[in-house]
């Protein structure tokens, strides 16, 4: 499993792919951070990870598309499943290749919080009178932070299994790129729908309405579970699309 | 080393692999003939563990291929018919990979030294795969396969895409792997397998036709008993000279002319040579003898009549010249020799069935 995780986190960087996903990771962090919480400012920090995740609808098609779908195409998945590697191992190193660099530039991107930290400093000392509270909420932004990871780790495990549907690397990208859509969509498309019924189920599922709890600073456990869940599933599901390959 | 028993697959309603069992035995390399189609690949797809079987069992050095596939795996070693490559990493990158993947015990730097040593790629060790040539490419897959040392090595179309050198090279090292190595080697190439391997085992429909030692297939292939010869007299006189000879059992006149010599096929009976003789009483009556020549029968032909004559319903019946056909009835024996022993080895689905009834 370890060989897999190591060549792939490698590949990410021989191949240009790994560079343009971090760049483009960090430009539009940076420029959801100006356009937000600076633009507006405050040390409200809710809606720049909430565009954030949308800014996941293009970042992490580009990290999975070409998992498995490159594999099959160049046929080294023979390779891999010819070694006495299991379909788990294989695809847990992939899935854990690409969290690696997702997590690294979700880290890395915290960079944008400086401002926020350094600015408060001055204020506070400028307005040493005050009893408020004064600067961005810790507790908020690490809420958020692991929100918008595991929201990640459920994106990349659910373009993972797609790879795995096809050897057409931009056939994977674009599914995955309508998947993750709809799911972030399906909250918006809520407020127009007058039944209470399908609105609570489409809330249930929605992957927005269960981040609503992190921007408050709170870790929902359920929402965690939910996140946990979705990521399990779709990794259980590649190993299904493996095992019947081999069966079928 | 290898077992393989009763094994079946199906693909739907279609039946790529029908039935089949044979077994390797150590040091042994054995070649896997057969046409397009014929279920080769599935077969090697299975043993290494890439696909499941519907029915049957495989094991490798003792240990069930489908029950417990990580651990059997470990002993095989496999080219694909595609090298699996990462065309961007270097050669050196991509055997460590092997290397890591294969979870390795051996000392990493001389083992894989060794391994380039052997399938000579050490002046490219450094290069990515992606600018080398075909050749290379084919070797750097072969030196993948040898990772690890493994007691099975299992070569789908090995020496594809190579120049004749490179193919006599590979060809060589395969020999020298099957000192120490358990080799199965899938090819339509028959040269190579007269050249390399111990064994043949040709398989057809799904099904396996023929299992016999190279030694004793190229021995049935050279027991020659069929010239073409050219004789310059009256044809007539001469055809009638020739069926009457003794020690020739079939003789006729080929279309093909050449002044006032006219061709014949002949026939002689089993252990005699005729040549000597024939040139004796040529001389007598003064025919001069003008070309002899012998119809060799080549593995291909062999091959060839195997495959037809385990396919009753397209059955050789080209009405051709009728050399052709002479020579395919010819082909056609030897063809059935092979396969009847085979029947037999293969537990004898039929001629053993007979046989069991007749004992009893």
């Amino acid at each position: 499993m370890f060989a897999i995780y190591k060549k792939e986190l490698r590949s990410y960087f021989i191949n240009a792919i790994g560079y343009v996903y971090v760049g483009v990771f960090l430009a539009a962090a940076a420029l959801l951070c100006c356009y937000t919480t600076l633009g507006s400012q405050s040390y409200d920090t809710s809606t720049y990870f909430t565009m954030l995740i949308f800014a996941f609808i293009i970042l992490i098609p580009l990290l999975t598309m070409k998992l498995f779908a490159e594999e099959k195409k160049l046929r080294t998945e023979q390779l891999l499943l010819t070694a006495p590697v299991s379909i788990w191992e294989m695809v847990l190193g992939k899935f854990l290749a690409a969290f690696t660099l997702f997590f690294g530039t979700v880290v890395v991107s915290c960079i944008n919080f400086f401002p926020l930290y350094s600015y408060a400093r001055a204020e506070r000392a400028n307005e040493s009178y005050s009893v408020m509270h004064v600067g961005p909420v810790t507790a908020e932004i690490l809420s958020c932070l692991i929100g918008i990871i595991l929201i990640g780790a459920a994106f990349i495990a659910i373009g993972l299994f797609v790879s795995s549907l096809t050897e057409n690397q931009l056939a994977a990208a674009v599914i995955t790129v309508a998947i993750i859509a709809v799911m972030l969509v399906l909250d918006m498309v809520n407020q127009f729908i007058d039944v209470y019924a399908i609105r609570f189920v489409i809330d249930w599922i929605s992957v927005m309405s269960r981040f609503g709890s992190f921007t408050g600073g709170m870790l929902d456990f359920s929402a965690i579970l939910y996140y946990l869940s979705i990521t399990g599933v779709f990794l259980l599901l590649t190993t299904r699309v493996y095992d019947k390959r081999r069966w079928g | 080393m290898i077992k393989i028993e009763h094994l079946v697959k199906n693909y739907g309603a279609n039946c790529a692999v029908d039935d089949i069992s044979f077994e390797v035995g150590k040091g042994e390399i054995v070649g896997f003939l057969g046409p397009n189609g014929a279920g080769k690949s599935t077969t090697m797809n299975i043993l290494t563990g890439y696909l499941s079987s519907t029915s049957g069992s495989v094991s490798v050095a003792g240990i069930d291929v489908l029950e417990n596939p990580l651990e059997a795996k470990k002993h095989i070693g496999y080219l694909p018919e595609q090298p699996p490559l990462y065309l961007d990493m270097t050669v050196e990158e991509y055997l460590i990979f092997n290397y890591n993947l294969k979870g390795c015990k051996l000392n990493r730097d001389k083992h894989l030294e060794e391994i380039c040593e052997v399938v000579k790629i050490k002046d490219v060790y450094k290069r990515v795969i992606k600018n080398l040539s075909k050749g290379y490419k084919q070797r750097v897959g072969i030196a993948q396969a040898l990772i690890g040392s493994p007691e099975v090595i299992i070569f789908d179309e090995p020496t594809v895409g190579l120049d004749p050198k490179q193919i006599i090279e590979v060809r060589n090292l395969l020999r020298n792997l099957g000192r120490d190595h358990t080799v199965i080697l899938s090819t339509h190439i028959l040269q190579e397998v007269q050249a390399v391997c111990d064994r043949i085992v040709i398989i057809n429909k799904g099904k396996i036709v023929a299992d016999e030692k190279t030694e004793n297939i190229t021995r049935a292939v050279e027991n020659n008993r069929r010239f073409n010869v050219k004789i310059s007299g009256p044809q007539k006189e001469v055809l009638a000279m020739l069926r009457s000879k003794p020690g020739i059992v079939y003789a006729e006149v080929l279309s093909n002319r050449d002044g006032d010599a006219y061709s014949y096929l002949i026939e002689s009976e089993v252990g005699i040579d005729i040549r000597k003789s024939l040139f004796y009483t040529l001389a007598e009556k003064k025919w001069p003898l003008v070309g002899l020549e012998a119809m060799g029968m080549s593995l291909e032909d062999i091959f060839i009549a195997i495959v037809d004559q385990s396919a009753p319903k397209q059955r050789y019946e080209r009405k051709g010249a009728r050399q052709r056909n002479v020579k395919a009835a010819a082909e056609a024996e030897v063809a059935k020799s092979i396969m009847e022993k085979t029947d037999k080895s293969q537990g004898g689905k039929y001629s053993a069935l007979f046989d069991d009834e007749q004992n009893s």
